[in-house]
């Protein structure tokens, strides 16, 4: 049984992830996702940029283990290197959207009133129109480049983060000590984030891990639409356009950057389930004997 | 002369989890239709002793050892559905909050038609009479009427009438009352307590009633236990009980209470209930104890006979206790005014863009000063509008008319209406101390966080001397200084209420505003809160502003005391005046509504 709990109980969280069948799961891919990611320009095997125009469409091999896709570039070296990019851009992204997101739904919250109208009609404003099409207008005027899709992710997907940090904040917006730091005459932005900032930040931190899994397929769809990671750069969403094409000849081509996307995104939905269990912010499903 | 068989026998009862004991080793016998009261503070188990008499175990709680028998047939490790043939229509129970047990999407009459469906063999006409008689039985005014309504639309002290006259449906031998009167006007308590003895006379139904307030049992029972951590400390007839309390816990608990007829502050228990996990080896009560021996610490007491019908589980039960004494409180100098309120009123706006109705003022015309130094207590049922005067003071409502002048050491202004318009230096003279420290101290803040929020705001500490600073203050309200590192959670309520004081001591405040600061607290830990207060605010000559439902409690800590009703002050008058010689006839039937324990 654990009564209340000190402001930086990571371990703890850790350990009530862990405890969960999915949680362990979750975590072990992405943390293999994570090395590989980090590890990939070592451990590849072969340069994943180059052609060999006597090697395409090679069916797994051992000197390609995964084949080799219609230039002859080795699949295997691809799939590692894949993910590096999107999954840059997808933590930039989340980042900005975690950060003005919060901001500005928790002061909303604390606010009201008709700061707090005006906010959320923008937001709303802002929501009807499809974030593909705010992407292809930014690409358009600026080229597609990852510099350019870091700011305007960030920013489609912080309307969402707006939403659940101003609804989440009202919830302790009336309680008596957000009124006491009040009538104690604290400022706002210091009332905003000593005493609701804490009291949130659980619900915030499941937001953002599942904003990161959001964005990275976005980058994937945009790189398969051609919008996304630029080529020669190796990119999952890319390499799944270019073999599409040729999937009943070298099925291998398309089947592994597929796997290896989703099974990213799985594993971190299910790290993020647990995780939200674990800190309680899924109120209806707890940790078995926490 | 042999006695009639008891309708419920309790024996030996364990009600816990793998490695505690919630019910531990209880028993007793009701007869039929005698009404037994089950005293003792928040965690004692008296609520869940109760519902283990219907069978009901809370959640990770299970049945232990022991037996509970109705008419003879256990209840213990019966099946669901031979309980329910029980449940209802020979023991039934009023849960503590009726608000929240009952449908709040069903009509009243068709909840209360569910149990007769259940429990009796009426066809549908039938019961829609019973439903009308049952609901006249509990002086609900137009049956019919109330029988329509949701749960919403009815006042709290109705809801609980509802609420009795559903476990009334099945006609019980034995009627089981969870805290029947918490959460209502000490009027509407009373009405209520009336129509439950009424009740009891004609019904001829046993009682079993759990409450933490003595002068409830008082009213309703005819013996009483006593809890502490679990087990029955002391059990007897109750004027014997309560004129001659045998039990150490017993005569710290008669003690706490406030007394309206003698004033004075109630003196409190020192220490906090044992942990149910961490109990000790002997008396549960040895670590609190004033009479406390070696052999308490090691032999653990049963609950034995002293006299005839008076049991207590104590080594050495002190049948001649001293007399209650409550302290007297230390008048107070008289000083400058502080604040002087005039002609304030106050109304809620309208709610929305299209509502018309009118505003009903909350407050009207309400005027009064308060002098340095001075605790001032409003009181009043709810809707009175004392809070509203404290919210109106502390600038988080917006006065309809009049103004609030504050005179403080160097210059008198009228404050702003709302609190983000007050210069800093009159933030700090006001500090208003919340109804529930819950609620009041961010849950995620160590006390160290807490208390240095006003010190750096304020006082400008600087963040080396912040640590002595705060454990400075937490001494004042005795609390430790390890208190600083650990998360409100992890204290008791009364804790936490004090870290609350010292928040606002914190302040160096010239005026306290305390909003029924008491009320969540347990009688014992309230006696301790009302010392400190009086002790504080006369060491730093702090003036308060004491808003409580309670008027013993009013009068235990106020020197001058206001009542309050629909808004408009009816009368004030120094609380010894007010009480020995009420003028206004609403007053004097609140203080025939209180309820003292017979001494």
């Amino acid at each position: 049984m654990r009564v209340g709990r000190t402001p930086f109980a990571l371990p703890q969280v850790l350990r009530d992830v862990l405890a969960q069948g999915s949680g362990r799961l979750g975590m072990t891919i992405v943390c293999l996702h994570l090395a590989v990611a980090v590890a990939a320009p070592m451990i590849a095997p072969q340069d994943p940029a180059v052609q060999d125009a006597g090697a395409m469409l090679q069916s797994p091999s051992w000197a390609h283990w995964f084949g080799t896709d219609r230039l002859g570039r080795d699949v295997f070296s691809r799939t590692l290197l894949g993910g590096r990019e999107a999954m840059l851009i997808a933590t930039l992204a989340t980042v900005i959207a975690m950060v003005w997101g919060s901001a500005l739904g928790i002061l909303a919250a604390l606010i009201g009133g008709r700061t707090d109208a005006l906010v959320m009609r923008f937001v709303d404003a802002m929501m009807s129109i499809p974030w593909i099409l705010m992407v292809m207008l930014f690409v358009a005027a600026l080229g597609s480049s990852s510099a350019a899709l870091v700011p305007v992710l960030g920013f489609s997907y912080g309307l969402s983060v707006v939403y659940l940090a101003r609804a989440a904040a009202l919830d302790f917006v009336a309680r008596d000590f957000v009124v006491a730091a009040q009538i104690r005459g604290h400022a706002r932005w210091s009332i905003a984030l000593t005493e609701l900032l804490p009291n949130v930040r659980d619900s915030l931190a499941v937001q953002g891990a599942m904003q990161w899994s959001w964005i990275l397929l976005a980058v994937s769809s945009l790189s398969f639409l051609g919008m996304g990671v630029a080529p020669p750069t190796p990119d999952w969403g890319q390499m799944i356009a270019d073999a599409r094409g040729i999937m009943q000849r070298a099925p291998w081509a398309l089947i592994w950057p597929m796997l290896a996307l989703s099974s990213l995104v799985i594993g971190m939905n299910l790290a993020v389930d647990a995780w939200a269990r674990a800190t309680g912010v899924d109120r209806n499903r707890r940790v078995p004997g926490a | 002369m042999t006695a009639p068989a008891p309708k419920l026998e309790v024996e030996d009862l364990l009600v816990g989890g793998a490695e505690f004991r919630v019910v531990d080793k209880v028993s007793f016998t009701l007869a039929p239709g005698e009404s037994f009261g089950i005293a003792g503070e928040s965690g004692s188990g008296k609520s869940t002793l109760l519902l283990s008499l219907m069978g009901m175990m809370r959640q990770g709680l299970q049945h232990i050892g022991g037996s509970v028998r109705l008419n003879g047939l256990p209840m213990m490790g019966q099946t669901d559905a031979a309980l329910a043939c029980v449940r209802g229509s020979k023991i039934a129970l009023i849960p503590q909050n009726p608000a929240t047990a009952l449908n709040p999407s069903r009509r009243i009459g068709a909840q209360i038609d569910e149990v007769l469906l259940v429990h009796s063999a009426l066809n549908q006409r039938a019961r829609a009479e019973r439903v009308l008689d049952l609901l006249g039985r509990v002086r609900l005014a137009e049956p019919a009427v109330t029988a329509h309504r949701f749960a919403h639309e009815l006042s709290g002290g109705q809801v609980q009438r509802a609420a009795i006259a559903m476990a009334l449906a099945g006609e019980p031998e034995v009627l089981l009352l969870d805290e029947p009167t918490t959460g209502l006007d000490v009027t509407t308590q009373s009405a209520l307590l009336d129509l439950l003895v009424d009740l009891r006379l004609r019904a001829k139904v046993g009682m079993v009633c759990v409450s933490h307030d003595l002068g409830v049992l008082a009213r309703l029972c005819d013996r009483i236990g006593v809890m502490y951590a679990g087990a029955m400390v002391e059990e007897g007839p109750l004027a014997l009980v309560l004129a001659r309390p045998g039990h150490p816990y017993t005569q710290a608990l008669v003690a706490s209470i406030p007394r309206l007829s003698t004033g004075g502050l109630p003196s409190p228990i020192e220490g906090s209930p044992p942990a149910l996990f961490h109990l000790p080896p002997g008396c549960r009560f040895a670590p609190r104890c004033a009479l406390v021996q070696d052999a308490c610490h090691s032999q653990r007491p049963a609950l034995s006979w002293v006299e005839e019908g008076h049991k207590i589980a104590c080594l050495r039960p002190n049948m001649a206790p001293k007399p209650v004494a409550h302290r007297p409180t230390t008048a107070c100098a008289k000083g400058a005014p502080l604040l002087a309120v005039q002609g304030l009123s106050v109304s809620y706006a309208k709610q929305g863009l299209f509502a018309h109705k009118a505003p009903k003022p909350v407050v009207e015309d309400v005027s009064f000063t308060v002098v340095r130094g001075e605790v001032l207590g409003l009181v009043g049922e709810s809707g009175s509008g004392k809070s509203t005067i404290l919210a109106a003071i502390a600038g988080l409502a917006v006065p309809t008319a009049g103004q609030i002048t504050l005179m403080s050491k160097d210059r008198t202004a009228d404050l702003a209406a709302r609190a983000t318009d007050r210069p800093l230096s009159q933030l700090r003279s006001i500090q208003l101390i919340f109804q529930n420290p819950d609620a009041s101290l961010n849950p995620r803040h160590r006390v160290i966080d807490l208390l240095a929020q006003p010190l750096m705001l304020y006082g400008h500490v600087p963040r080396s001397d912040l640590r002595a600073k705060a454990a400075d203050l937490l001494s004042e309200v005795r609390l430790g200084a390890a208190t600083l590192d650990r998360m409100p959670a992890q204290l008791s309520g009364g804790e936490r209420q004090r870290v609350a004081i010292a928040r606002a001591f914190a302040a160096n405040p010239d005026l306290l505003l305390c909003d029924e600061i008491t009320t969540a607290l347990d009688v014992s830990v309230q006696a301790a809160v009302l010392e400190l207060i009086h002790d504080l605010a006369r060491k730093h000559d702090v003036a308060a502003i004491f808003v409580s439902h309670d008027l013993a409690v009013v009068r235990a800590i106020a020197d001058r005391i206001a009542v309050l009703r629909n808004g408009r002050i009816v009368e004030i008058n120094t609380a010894q005046e007010l009480c020995a010689r009420p003028v206004d006839p609403y007053t004097k039937s609140l203080l025939r509504s209180v309820l003292e324990i017979p001494t």
